[in-house]
């Protein structure tokens, strides 16, 4: 077991520890939100706990705090352990985790108050997404200084997705939250009228492609391989996917916005590039299952693989439903019903959290010391 | 078509679109070779990079039929956007376009539902609130068009009238209800603050509290009676009973559209109200407006003037 001097191990754990805790957080806000849905005065109509206030505090708490966090931890850990060197700039690693934390405290507090943009999936008022942006590119600068001092020559193939992951949200965060601050708490987007639809479609595809996708492909790509004591299945597998999923995802984002006011033409550029994600998708799906090709038998008694595989199908699943619903002809069915939100949790809780899970459980004992959870000790 | 601001994003569009299809067929193409290499064993080897001790790649082909289902999508969506507007101004081979598609949707709809439409259309709307198949379509109109602002019960909230209490601000009359639906309502209190001292808007609001028989300061209301009578009573009336000619509320009836402390009425007073009921001539066909009339005009009538559709509840001893 490594030690704290060869690897910066402390903000890994740190950020390990704050997936679990604002996991529990998100999830519980999501069941308060479907109580509310069912009962809707089980809240005796308090404001900063009704429906509307707290539905993006459970979409930011589960997509940027549990997922953030667990997105920092896992890339931090596996770039340094890919490249055989300690994390790049230690106290600008420090800042990012206190710099996110403090992100996520602060959304806490302002959405119940009603404070937000009003955009969804960048809610958060123009100082938060000041503070966001920062910590961001110190995230980049820490990630890729450390891929820089590699000291193996070929980068890991889990890290061109992180890498992927985090610049395309930087460069989404950061066009798509322009504002022109009007008051500390109130700004006014920098586009208007149809080009809000833009940049809304533009949120979604930050949130589904970048955020939830490629970051938690590159925990796959480190993690599977990693617990299933296999090599992975398809260099040239990845290759393909990798690069189509970056190309197409970027285009897919209007399926969010069919029947709306966004041009014909946009909404069907996004059903065609989400149709032809359906293959790129599965790409991933079938190089993490495959890699498992070998190791079958570890399924039955590994925890982490357990939880892995449950994701993978998820994962699956939930690309091949995505491209469907983005046909005009089923969108029109779907729209606007609960559809969308299984459809959502298919992803986001079938997916991401469970890949999320099975790396907690790796992670949380390989950097404290502890002993590494499988089947066989 | 005024999608784009100049030709060259829908240049750039088009070529973006077409340039990141091709390029991942190409993509596919370069990665499509079958060969694997295998040791002297004729076991499959790895890529020969090793990362973490013991992380590595095989090379094995791409699975056939996620290579072909890969292509497939990638025709098909070429094809999409041969047929359908997509690839910047072009507008497709199929001639369709959501506004298309949504003016035959409705041209369909419109052909079906006609002819019942006509059979209530010569009808008037006293009688037709005697028919429940008007009532019952009434209501549908009612719940899509009007319970957003009016309530899914007409019960009305804050700024928004009631529209079963029998109180009018405009009048109750089916030709009344048809003008407010079809060309909308623009209801206008003008501040007052500035025209009255905080006193005489005081003593004003304690007269208006007194015409509804409210808890009120008698002196005040007394010295606010004058300022009444010169100012408020030429829209509100001299007895302060409203005028459904301009939209002025009655004032003696209890019933308020903002509400009716001595706190909200310093408030009206002193800053006025603005309301808007959206004209719906747009929005609606005539026929529907005339159904709509005949439901609301029976809100507040059922059980009373006019024949109900529902018997009147058996009296219990």
């Amino acid at each position: 077991m490594d030690n704290q001097g060869t690897f910066n191990y402390k903000v890994v754990r740190q950020f390990a520890v704050m997936t679990v805790v604002w996991g529990v957080v998100g999830m519980l806000v999501g069941v308060i939100i479907a109580a509310e849905l069912l009962w809707p005065d089980l809240l005796q109509g308090i404001p900063w706990l009704s429906y509307g206030r707290l539905r993006p505090l459970h979409t930011n708490a589960v997509i940027f705090a549990f997922g953030g966090c667990a997105l920092f931890a896992t890339s931090y850990y596996c770039a340094q352990r890919t490249c055989q060197v300690r994390l790049f700039c230690g106290p600008l690693a420090a800042l990012t985790f206190w710099g996110w934390q403090i992100v996520i405290v602060l959304a806490a507090i302002t959405l119940p108050l009603g404070i937000t943009s009003g955009k969804e999936y960048a809610e958060l008022e123009w100082p938060i997404d000041l503070l966001i942006a920062v910590v961001w590119v110190s995230y980049a600068v820490v990630f890729f200084g450390t891929l820089a001092k590699r000291k193996v020559e070929h980068i890991y193939v889990a890290n061109w997705f992180f890498g992927g992951f985090i610049l395309t949200v930087a460069l989404l965060h950061i066009v798509n939250s322009a504002a022109m601050p009007a008051s500390p708490w109130k700004s006014y987007l920098a586009y208007a009228g149809c080009r809000t639809r833009w940049s809304s479609g533009g949120t979604a595809t930050m949130r589904s492609a970048f955020f939830l996708t490629a970051g938690f492909l590159g925990m796959m790509y480190y993690f599977v391989p990693k617990q299933a004591e296999r090599p992975i299945y398809s260099y040239r597998l990845s290759v393909v996917h990798f690069w189509a999923l970056i190309f197409t995802y970027m285009w897919a984002g209007p399926h969010h916005l069919h029947f709306t006011a966004l041009p014909d033409w946009t909404q069907s550029i996004g059903m065609v590039f989400s149709l032809i994600l359906l293959a790129p998708s599965w790409g991933g799906m079938i190089n993490g299952i495959m890699t498992l090709s070998g190791a079958w038998h570890k399924l039955r008694e590994d925890p982490i693989l357990k939880f892995m595989i449950v994701s993978l199908s998820f994962y699956g699943m939930s690309t091949f439903e995505g491209p469907m619903m983005s046909i005009k002809t089923v969108n029109a069915l779907s729209h606007y019903t609960d559809w969308t939100v299984g459809h959502v949790h298919s992803g986001a809780l079938g997916w991401v959290a469970f890949i999320t899970f099975g790396c907690i459980y790796y992670l949380i004992p390989a950097c404290s010391g502890g002993r590494r959870c499988t089947a066989y000790g | 078509m005024s999608d784009f601001t100049s030709g060259f994003w829908s240049l750039y569009v088009g070529v973006l679109t077409i340039v990141s299809i091709l390029a991942c067929g190409a993509l596919l193409l370069s990665m499509s070779k079958q060969t694997v290499k295998k040791d002297a064993q004729g076991k499959t080897i790895t890529t020969g990079h090793v990362w973490d001790e013991n992380l590595s790649e095989l090379n094995n082909p791409l699975p056939r039929w996620w290579m072909w289902l890969f292509y497939i999508t990638l025709f098909f969506g070429a094809g999409y956007l041969v047929l359908y507007p997509g690839a910047g101004k072009y507008a497709g081979m199929a001639g369709w376009s959501s506004k298309g598609q949504y003016d035959e949707e409705r041209a369909k709809v419109q052909a079906e539902i006609a002819p019942l439409y006509a059979k209530f259309a010569g009808q008037d709307p006293q009688a037709l609130v005697g028919d429940p198949q008007a009532q019952a379509i009434g209501e549908r109109l009612f719940q899509t068009s009007c319970g957003q602002c009016h309530g899914s019960d007409a019960g009305g909230s804050k700024g928004f009238p009631s529209l079963r209490d029998g109180d009018w601000l405009y009048g109750g009359e089916p030709e009344t209800i048809k003008a407010s639906i079809t060309d909308g309502r623009r209801g206008v209190m003008p501040p007052l603050g500035a025209a009255l001292s905080e006193q005489e808007i005081w003593n004003a609001a304690h007269y208006v509290l007194s015409l509804s028989q409210q808890l009120h300061n008698a002196e005040r209301a007394d010295k606010g009676k004058a300022t009444f009578q010169t100012i408020c009573a030429a829209c509100h009336g001299p007895d302060g009973k409203g005028n459904t000619a301009v939209g002025a509320p009655n004032l003696t009836d209890g019933i308020w559209l903002y509400g009716g402390s001595e706190k909200t009425i310093i408030e009206t007073i002193t800053k006025g109200r603005t309301n808007a009921m959206p004209a719906h001539k747009e929005l609606l066909e005539p026929e529907k407006i005339h159904l709509l009339t005949a439901y609301v005009y029976g809100l507040s009538r059922r059980g009373t003037a006019a024949p109900t559709a529902t018997p009147a509840p058996a009296k219990t001893p």
